[in-house]
């Protein structure tokens, strides 16, 4: 399946767009596709955290995707 | 009153929307961009949203501050895009009975909103630019 994934900050900095398409298989899980991004991402690994977001709520990396998911990457957050 | 915007805050608006009859006390805590962080000059600051999931989350900071205190009204008004310096980037403004749940509830507002809120801001130098928080 392909995901579309929305890139705000820092992150979207680091991958040079604010959309990415990934390609992953049915009943990937948001680990998933944390390893697939840091592995095409290394400079990911120096952040402080890297949490991702479906459906706009913070999603543990158990929670399976979809194609019809909403999926952002949220490097540290910073407002205020 | 609970958004994300790209316009000036103005803070009497925000004010306005927690009048209450029931309020003993209006609490308000406003933001400003600043000139220095840790030894550098700051020029002015860039804020940005993933608004959707920010107004989100800034409504959830809303009922956990009601059920935590007796808040009779909240605003949350977070700025985005360029900011100079002296700028205002927040204004939180909580309505209770008395004073003591005004101040409580919105401090703890706005030392969570900065903890989960998705809204980053980048600060740009005479000679750089750094997303802050985001590396240990």
């Amino acid at each position: 399946m392909e995901l579309t994934i929305h890139l705000y900050g820092i992150t979207r900095d680091i991958m040079g767009s604010s959309k990415k398409s990934v390609q992953l298989p049915e009943g990937a899980r948001v680990q998933d596709l944390l390893e697939l991004i840091r592995r095409d991402y290394p400079s990911l690994a120096e952040l402080k955290s890297l949490l991702v977001a479906v459906n706009e709520d913070y999603a543990e990396t158990d929670v399976v995707l979809t194609e019809r998911d909403e999926i952002a990457l949220i490097p540290p957050v910073s407002g205020g | 009153m609970i958004e994300i915007t790209d316009q000036p805050i103005e803070v009497q608006s925000c004010i306005d929307a927690v009048q209450s009859e029931r309020a003993g006390a209006v609490d308000v805590f406003i933001g400003t961009v600043r000139n220095h962080n840790k030894n550098k000059e700051v020029v002015r600051l860039e804020f940005e949203a993933f608004d959707t999931m920010a107004v989100k989350k800034m409504k959830e900071l809303a009922d956990e501050a009601s059920r935590r205190w007796p808040v009779e009204k909240i605003a949350i008004v977070h700025r985005k895009g360029v900011l100079e310096i002296g700028a205002i980037a927040v204004v939180i403004a909580v309505a209770t009975p008395h004073r003591k749940d005004a101040f409580d509830a919105c401090r703890w507002v706005i030392d969570t909103l900065k903890e989960v809120v998705p809204i980053w801001k980048k600060e740009i130098y005479e000679n750089g630019e750094e997303w802050l928080e985001a590396h240990p």
